[in-house]
Parts: structure tokens; sequence; C-alpha cells
């Protein structure tokens, strides 16, 4: 059955093809290829959403992406909920289910509504006056009272289960808009042969030729032969062909974003589609081809539902065959009204009557009409629309005052102009000019390599702007082949323009209705309900700049981003301070230019493809022993390994006794490893540690600092040399990278004379630390060529040869304390090493230890971890590693920082021990230090606790700490203030076990 | 996104692939540790910051890994040129408006 408002014959959809939907729940028939909004009107439904913050009944305004009022709620299931969704863009498809948003209890009656009679309360700027006080009140009243009454629809509370794919694309012309300037730009491109891509953010192309009843390109109607140009540029192998495509941004050398719709529009997208696409396109020249958006009248209650753009109820007809009303009124300040007029007439729809601002326009519009048997008013107002829930009449007036008439309408079809679509242009940098004479901007100085053709450039009628588009696509194209080599002579033909029609200026501002000595509610900004008066209002109270009028009103901050009304906005701005439009300026287009959704820009970028996860090569053998793991940057380290009933602590502290008792395993593989190689590598490894290593012999180790040019600790780690050229540099886990780059900047670039090559070799490495009195014995059954004797193999040593039958670099090290090795073997042997030492382990009694006991181990030492007891701000002094730094040394990276009158000063904070008098009390890492805990709040903090750990070995809690002066407080009492009491502390030394280092050799 | 031409590959690549690393051409003393305060001040406290051209340092991180010199407008964010580490601050500049 065919909808009420439905024309037989009429438009361009094929009427039999149904589609059914629902809205707010009541099930209605639309056709195959209708957008929400046309199926809606088909049904006679103009009412579909309320205002933002009167609440006020608000139907469709527009036909296209500029729509600020009837957003709805698109569901496809609990997961699938898109709010927001402009009605006018939506595509139907069979079972669409769609609601409208911010009313309560129902769309027809909203008892919020209220804020419309209270509206002399919200005016403009009305939340930064009135909810000031108590300040309080704010928070708990105010802010949750605005928020649930204002605010559009309602965020989605599930994870969105669709997909969402990107793509980079190059290419020579970008021509962005699909109407007849875009089109005809696209072509004499891509005769050229030339790469070029076609985006346009509708279903279908062409533009405004969807509705221009008048156009005729080489004999055809205007939208025939768009079709058919479409379909040459489809067929061509140098031309990408982009619909549902919006160009949301544009940015610094042609890099332009656009996001295509690429299922939305479907009845069941397969699991394969993504949702939408983002492309990311640089182009070597780009044609904005974006047209324009017509503007409404503004006049008292002129956001009835049922007042639309005259353009709009022109695309309803011509391309959708539905009719916006049966008695419907113009009101125009421009030719292109008469049009729709003349249309919807021709379709058997009344036209109650054209009221026209102007006093005599003539034209051959305006015969036609009046040949037509409408009715038309010139010089006239409507001074007011009658009807709630829908538009039910007109009041006319003669503009400068008079006798006032009421003419029932169904509808009204407004037309002020139409503002050229400067959006990307302006995003580009590009600085819009004035036009006096037709009181628009256009494109005026240009930032980018690009180019503005037809109604975006002020272009007026179809004849002009296919020459100034054809001309300009084809010089782009010339353009770009100059700079990408290689592009034909187009061979194809001008399109030929047979017949057009033609859009004459019109106004700007408030009209006489809505006139400055009226407060009435005539509306500039729909999405934000910002009226004529909030904008005068804001002059008044010492607005001056249009961007302090449009944070004052909101006005064009809504999510249409003021398609619609930043130009009335601003003409009124003007009119009030007396001064010319471009001395007031236009506010900054930003990108996006119309909303894009999070997960277009997101992508695959989330969850596990976040960020990349790396494991190591015995991380599988710990997860099989039920390893607990933590994230250390993008690292999987086993943290405890708990046995059978054992909470985190118990299997801690069984792995730090097991450690010192016999031995543990320790997988350090993530230890950032650099290899250092060449003629040079002695003297460079001077500059960039304190440390001296010329004298170092091949075999040896030393623990190296590396500080930054300021003097403070940057990284550390032991460094073993395999060779009088050769050096094995061990940093941080999370340093790696930064040390590489750090190394690799100071040898390019102020030490580029020393012959040196710098390799990162951590993930080339696995590491396996073995640490206890038993780790020898552990070992040594399973190295070939190495003498493991402390006279052959002595603390701080390195040894290459081979273990298990693979080549390794043995170092005989510590970070436990105890006698220690790190076994570093080729990663791809790293689990089958691993497993031989572990089965040796096994007969020793040693366990496997993760990265907590590691903590506590090394913090039983004093042994630091830069990045926990340092912190940027920490000099090898301060944290008690004068030792570290050769003395006779001339130059390091640091030595001159390191030596600046702050940082040798007295009472720096030092890094030092703390013991709690209760010793079962463990201190929580970054809690504040004072001296005196009886000192009034606030209280001086002199440092720290920067360590902080339960040590089963020594039977009490241990903790680092950086205290002013701390190295002068030996046995000094300090104080630990915290929620529920304050702690007591004696400062000590760093070294909480075996003080004297014997168990190295143990 | 900016394109920046790496002058080691000599290919334009999109700035994904590069790191900024600070103003360029400030020379670190040859005999620092003997650096007065003052200098040392100037050489590691003291930057330019200007409103228009800019010499800097870019790495060409997920390329051919070099650090080399740029000239930018920091107004426009336009790049002027890219030099090699090492070689003299231009004399001249390319054409700086379009």
């Amino acid at each position: 059955m065919i909808a009420a408002f439905r024309i037989p014959g009429a438009g361009r959809l094929k009427q039999a093809e149904t589609a059914r939907f629902s809205f707010d729940g009541q099930s209605y028939a639309g056709v195959e290829g209708d957008t929400l909004a046309s199926a809606l009107l088909a049904n006679g439904v103009h009412l579909v959403g309320r205002s933002f913050k009167y609440h006020r009944p608000r139907g469709f305004l527009s036909a296209g992406a500029e729509e600020p009022n009837a957003l709805v709620e698109i569901k496809r299931d609990s997961a699938r909920k898109t709010p927001n969704v402009r009605a006018t863009v939506q595509e139907l498809y069979d079972g669409l289910t769609a609601q409208s948003q911010n009313r309560w209890p129902s769309l027809s009656f909203d008892v919020s509504a209220v804020g419309d009679i209270a509206s002399p309360l919200l005016s403009a700027g009305f939340y930064y006056k009135t909810f000031m006080w108590p300040k309080s009140a704010w928070k708990n009243l105010y802010e949750p009272k605005i928020r649930a009454a204002a605010g559009l629809g309602v965020a989605p509370d599930q994870p969105d289960p669709d997909h969402y794919s990107a793509r980079y694309a190059h290419c020579d012309v970008l021509v962005l808009g699909g109407g007849a300037a875009g089109i005809a730009s696209a072509l004499a491109a891509a005769e050229t042969g030339v790469r070029v891509i076609l985006a346009d953010e509708q279903a279908d192309f062409g533009g405004s030729l969807r509705f221009e009843s008048g156009a005729k390109i080489d004999g055809q109607d205007g939208f025939a032969w768009a079709q058919g140009a479409v379909a040459t540029l489809k067929a061509m192998d140098n031309v990408r062909v982009l619909s549902r495509t919006t160009a949301f941004g544009y940015y610094a050398q042609n890099f332009v974003g656009l996001v295509e719709r690429v299922s939305d529009h479907l009845q069941n997208p397969g699991r394969g589609l993504p949702r939408e696409r983002l492309w990311q396109v640089r182009a070597s020249r780009v044609v904005l081809a974006t047209g324009a958006i017509e503007r409404h009248m503004v006049f008292a209650d002129n956001d009835r539902p049922g007042i639309m753009l005259a353009s709009a109820a022109r695309i309803y007809l011509n391309h959708y065959g539905v009719a916006v009303g049966r008695n419907v009124g113009v009101y125009t300040a421009n030719d292109s009204a008469y049009a729709a007029a003349i249309d919807l007439k021709k379709a058997g729809v009344g036209v109650a009557a054209i009221v026209d601002l102007r006093d005599n326009p003539t034209g051959p519009v305006i015969d036609e009409a009046r040949a037509l048997g409408i009715e038309i008013n010139f010089g006239r107002a409507v001074i007011r629309a009658g009807g709630k829930l829908r538009v039910s009449s007109m009041t006319v007036q003669p503009k400068n005052g008079g006798g006032e008439r009421t003419i029932p309408v169904d509808a009204i079809l407004m037309s002020a102009g139409w503002t050229p679509s400067v959006h990307l242009f302006s995003q580009s940098r590009g600085k819009v000019a004035f036009n006096d004479e037709t009181k628009r901007f256009v494109p005026g100085t240009y930032a980018q390599d690009c180019v503005s053709v037809g109604a975006c450039n002020g272009t007026d009628g179809l004849s002009a702007t296919i020459d100034e588009a054809y001309s300009a696509g084809a010089k782009a194209a010339k353009e770009a082949a100059v700079k990408n080599a290689g592009a034909n002579a187009a061979k194809g033909a001008k399109p030929k323009v047979d017949a057009s029609e033609s859009w004459s200026r019109g106004m700007l501002g408030a009209a006489p209705g809505a006139g400055a000595d009226t407060t009435v509610k005539a509306f500039v900004d729909f999405q934000n309900d910002v009226t004529a008066k909030d904008i005068r209002q804001a002059v008044h109270e010492g607005m001056r700049s249009i961007e302090h009028v449009k944070r004052f009103t909101t006005n064009g901050m809504a999510t249409d981003q003021g398609k619609t009304s930043n130009m009335h906005g601003l003409a009124i701005a003007a009119e009030t301070l007396g001064k010319p439009i471009p001395q007031v300026g236009l506010t900054t287009f930003r990108a996006p230019y119309t909303p894009v959704t999070f997960g277009s820009i997101v992508g695959h970028a989330r969850g596990p493809l976040f960020d990349p996860t790396r494991k190591t090569a015995i991380h599988p053998w710990a997860e099989r022993q039920g390893a607990v793991f933590e994230d250390v940057g993008q690292w999987k380290r086993a943290w405890y390994f708990p046995k059978a009933g054992e909470d985190m602590h118990a299997a801690v502290d069984r792995e730090c006794v097991t450690v010192r008792k016999t031995a543990g395993l320790f997988d350090a593989s993530t230890l950032g490893k650099i290899e250092v190689v060449g003629p040079d590598a002695a003297r460079f490894m001077e500059l960039l540690y304190t440390n001296p290593w010329e004298k170092l012999e091949p075999g040896r180790c030393r623990y190296g600092i590396m500080l930054r040019e300021d003097g403070f600790i940057y990284d550390d780690g032991v460094v073993g040399r395999l060779a009088p050229d050769r050096f094995h540099v061990t940093t941080t886990t999370g340093g790696a990278p930064r040390v590489m780059n750090h190394m690799e900047d100071y040898l390019q670039t102020e030490f580029p004379h020393l012959n040196v090559w710098l390799t990162s070799i951590t993930e080339q490495w696995a590491v396996i630390a073995v640490q206890g009195p038993k780790s020898r014995d552990i070992i040594a059954p399973l190295v070939e060529g190495i003498d493991m004797s402390d006279e052959a193999l002595p603390h701080m040593s390195v040894r290459e040869g081979k273990i298990c039958g693979v080549p390794t670099r043995l170092f005989r090290m510590s970070f436990t304390g105890e006698r220690g090795f790190e076994v570093n073997v080729p990663a791809d042997h790293g689990q089958a090493v691993w497993e031989a030492l572990w089965a040796e382990g096994q007969k020793h009694g040693a366990c496997a230890y993760g990265t907590e006991a590691m903590h506590v181990l090394r913090a039983e030492k004093g042994y630091i971890i830069v990045g926990q007891d340092t912190d940027g701000t920490v000099t090898p002094n301060d944290a008690g590693l004068d030792w570290a730094v050769g003395k006779k040394k001339t130059d390091f990276v640091g030595i001159r920082g390191m030596a600046r009158p702050d940082l040798v000063a007295k009472g720096r904070k030092q890094l030092v021990g703390l013991k709690t008098k209760d010793p079962k009390v463990v201190l929580e890492e970054g809690a504040q230090i004072v001296g005196d805990p009886k000192q009034a709040i606030p209280m001086t903090m002199i440092g720290h606790v920067t360590s902080s750990y339960w040590s089963e070995n020594c039977g009490r809690s241990i903790a680092l700490a950086l205290v002013a002066g701390g190295r002068d407080r030996m046995g000094e009492t300090l104080y630990v203030p915290m929620p529920n009491g304050t702690i007591e502390v004696e400062v000590t030394g760093m070294v909480f076990f075996d003080e004297k280092g014997e168990r190295l050799n143990g | 996104m900016l394109l920046i031409r790496c002058p080691y590959c000599e290919e334009e690549r999109p700035e994904l692939e590069f790191r900024n690393a600070g103003e360029a051409h400030i020379a670190r003393s040859a005999d620092m540790a003997a650096t007065s305060d003052d200098d040392f001040e100037k050489f590691f406290f003291i930057r330019s910051n200007p409103k228009g051209i800019i010499y800097e340092r870019w790495r060409h991180m997920h390329g051919c890994a070099r650090f080399f010199n740029a000239v930018r407008d920091t107004v426009s964010d336009r790049f002027l040129m890219t030099y090699k580490a090492g070689e003299p601050k231009p004399a001249k500049l390319p054409g700086a408006s379009k």
C-alpha cells in the first residue's frame, strides 16, 4: 500500500519495493532508497524530536548532512545502538528500528517542555550566571539536573561489536563533492590518465541535481547525466569513486580524512563487512566541490515541525516522490524557493501562498509561479507560525508593519539564500573573503594545493559551474602530473549545459517579524536552541568578537557546527554592533565536518591490537607452571610462581628464601641489550657512561651508569667487554628503546668521528639468571669450553662458550647478592636451555622466581632500580653511586650537568634505607616522610619511600627512600604519616642483608 | 599529518616515520667539563622557540634511523628544506611563501 504522502509516479524510487521500519514503536512502510526522513514524511510524520534546551517539538529542517533537528537513535540490537543519527542521512533498510530522543514520557507529551515556558530563565549564558552559588550545589544539584534535562541521545552501554577498517590512499587529484561541479572536475582530470578519487557523502551522486528539475546537461536531465558520468568514471582504471563517503577533515599538505559508511544502510551487513572505513588520502591536488547549504528564514516559531528548507522539500518531492504537506506556504528572500513551489504545484500539492520579503523581484521563475496561479505576496514577511506539534498557519504582514493576515498551511518552505560550504577550504587554513555584493564568504587566499569550484566558490549558475569545474579539474591534473610524471591531454569533451536554474542572493540575519525590538523565539541555531534575541543579548552584555558571541550563546557549537546558523548569527551580531560583517569576522571551521564515530578513528587498534604484546622465549614454560604475569611496558613478565594453596605473599617469600638457600632461575630476557662494536667502541662507552672503560679487560664486566646531559641518572646496567672492540651492554627493560635512541643521537650528531656500530640485540638473546649458592652446580654440567672456577670466572666476568650445545655469553654477575650467573643464549634456544637448567636445578631444590622476588632480593642488597628508586632528578651522588663515576675522566655525557651548583649543594635528597620501628609494618611506596610529626599541616615533606617490601630473609620489612640530607641522618628517627596513624622509621644504610657481600662467592 | 623529506633516503615520507629531536645547531662544547654555568645554561636550557622559521633536528626513526636537520615554519607547519646532520645552517632558504 502506498503511503499517504507518496505521490505515485513522482521521484526516482521504485515505489513497489517496500521496506518496513518502526519509529517509536510504531510500524511504517517505506520504499527502498528512502532515507528515514523521506520514509517518515511519506507517512505524514513530521514530529521526530525535542530540542536540546527548551524541549520544543521539532521536525525535519533539511534533507541532508546539515540537519540540526531530526536526530534519532538507530537500534540494530542491544549492543548496536547509535544515538544522534541524522534521520535525513540514514538510509532505510527493511526492519530498521528508530527512536526519538530527549523526551519523556513521549514525543508528543514531554514534561520537560516546561523549559520552554520557563525560558526567560534560560537565556543566553544562563549557566554562567544562574548556577553559580553555592559552589557545592554545582556538583550535587545543578550539573546533574541540567545534564538530565538537556542533551541529545544516550550513549550505548555495551562494547561496540562492529569492526572498522582503514585504508591509506594516494592520488593525483582528489575531488570532494559529487555534484555537477565535482563530477565535471573528476571527468576532466580522469581523462588525462592521472589517478583520481571522487568522493561524495550521499548514496547517489548528483548533489543539487537531485532536486533541480530545471537542469539539462548534454541533452539529458541533470540527475541522469550525473549517473551516466559517474558510471563512466567508475569504469576507468585510474579513478576510484566513493559514495556515502564524507571528507571530514583537511589536514596539512593535502592530507584528507574521509569516512566511508560501508554497511549502515544494509539490512544484514555480512560479518566480513566493516561498518565504516577510514580513508587517509594524500593528494597532489584537491578540488573542493562541496556545494552550498540553504539558509532558513529567522522568524517567530520558525522551528515548528513542518517548516523546512525549500530545497529539502524539492529533494523529498523530486528524488523520493514525497510531498511534505497538502497545503504549503513559501517564505523566501530569493528565487530558488519559487522553484520548490512550482515543482510542488505541478505535482498536485496545494501552494497557499508565496511570501517574498523582496519588493518587486522579477524573473522567469516568478512569472512561471504566477502563471500556475500561485498567490505571490511581495514586500511581506511571515511574522509568526501557528501550531505546536505541527505548523498550522503562517501570519503575514507587510514588512514595514500593517495589517496581519493568517493563512492556514501544513508546511512552510523557506529560503533565505545559500551559504557556500567553505568548511574544508577553511580547514586547509585558507582565508575566506567576504563578497559585499553577494553577502557571502567565499574562498580568498589559498594555503594549500587546492581549488574550489562551483557553489562553494560562490559561482552561480550551472553553466558557469561546469566551465569552472571542468577547467579546474584539467588544470589540477596537469599540475599533479608535472609533479608525479605523466599525463595525457584530455580527450573527452566538456559537458554542455542546455538548461539551468539560478539561485540569486537572499538575506542574512533576522527577518522583520523577528526584528530588533522583539523578544519572540525566532531560531537561529535549532540544535542548540539559540534565538535572534540571544545573540542580541550577548552583544548587549558586552560580547564584541564573534568568537565570544558564539561561546556565550553556543550558536554554531552543536554537532551540526552551525551549517545553517553561522551566517545568520554573524549578521545579527554585526547589526547589533553596528559594524559591517567582515569586521565582526567569521568563526573558525574545524574538523570534523560532520560527526565521526570513535570506531572509525580507532579502527583495528583496540583490544589485543591496541598495543603489541611482547613475550619471551621462556613465556610458554612459565605459563605451564602457572605463573602469574605482570605487564612491564609491552612485555609480559612472570611475576611469581604460586604453588597450590599459595597466595602471592607466600609464593614470593618461598621464592626469596629458596634463592638464598639453594638457587633460583629467573627469566631476564626482557633486559635491553645493545651491542657496541668498532675500533672506537671503548671511547664511545667512555663518553656515554660515567665509568671508565678503556682499561676494562676483555672478559670482564662493569656496572655502568648513563646520565643525561643534565647530570641525572638516565639508565644503568651491567656491561660486558667481549673483545677490545666489542661491548655487550644491558639496559633496564623499559629503557632499551630510549637508551638506543640516546646512543644513536650522540654517535650520529655529536661524536660522528667515532667508528662504532650500535645494534639492538634485545630480541636475539634469551637471558636466564641462575642465582644462589648452588648456581654453579646447576650450570656447570651443561657448559662446554668455559672454566667455571672462581679463579677463571670471578664475579663480574663474561665468557663465550657453549651450553647444551648452543652458543652462550655466560655472565658471572648478581642482582641478588648471591653467587650468580646470567646465561645468554640465542632466543630460539631459550626455552630448551631453560628446561635443561630447570632439570638440573630440580636436583638441588632450586625454584623459578618471578619479578616480585627479584625486586625483594635486590632491595635486600640495596641495588637500585632506575625509574623506581630514581625519578629523573637523582644524581649518581644522590644514589650513593659516586664510586661508579670515573674521577679522572675529562668528558662524558652529564659531566658538566652533574657539577651544577644545585646538584652539588648540601641537603639534596639522598637514597637511604629505612627500617620501621615495628618490623611487621611494611611502608607504602610513595609515602611521604617528615621530620616532626607534630608540626602543623601542611607539613614539610623531607622525602619519600621509593621501594618497600616484606623481607622473609631479614624477618622484617625493608625500605629504600629518598630523604633530604639522608646520609647525614643515619640512625635518626623519621615519621611517615598515613591515614591510619603515623609510622616511625629509622634511617639506615641501603644494604639489609649480607652487608659484607661475602655471599657473592658463597 | 606532515610529509617530511628524509635527506638520506631522498624520499618524502609521512610524519609517522619520524620523531622530532629538538632544536638544531646547538653545539656541545669540546671541553664540556670546563664550560661556565652561563654557557651551560645557554647550551642546555635556552631554546629560541621562534614564531616562524625554526631549525630543528628530526630522526627518521622508522626508516633509515638517521638524524637530520630541517627548516620549518612554525606558523604554517611547512617544511622549507631538510639537510644532513653536520651540514651547516643553510645560508639561503627556498621560497618560504605559498
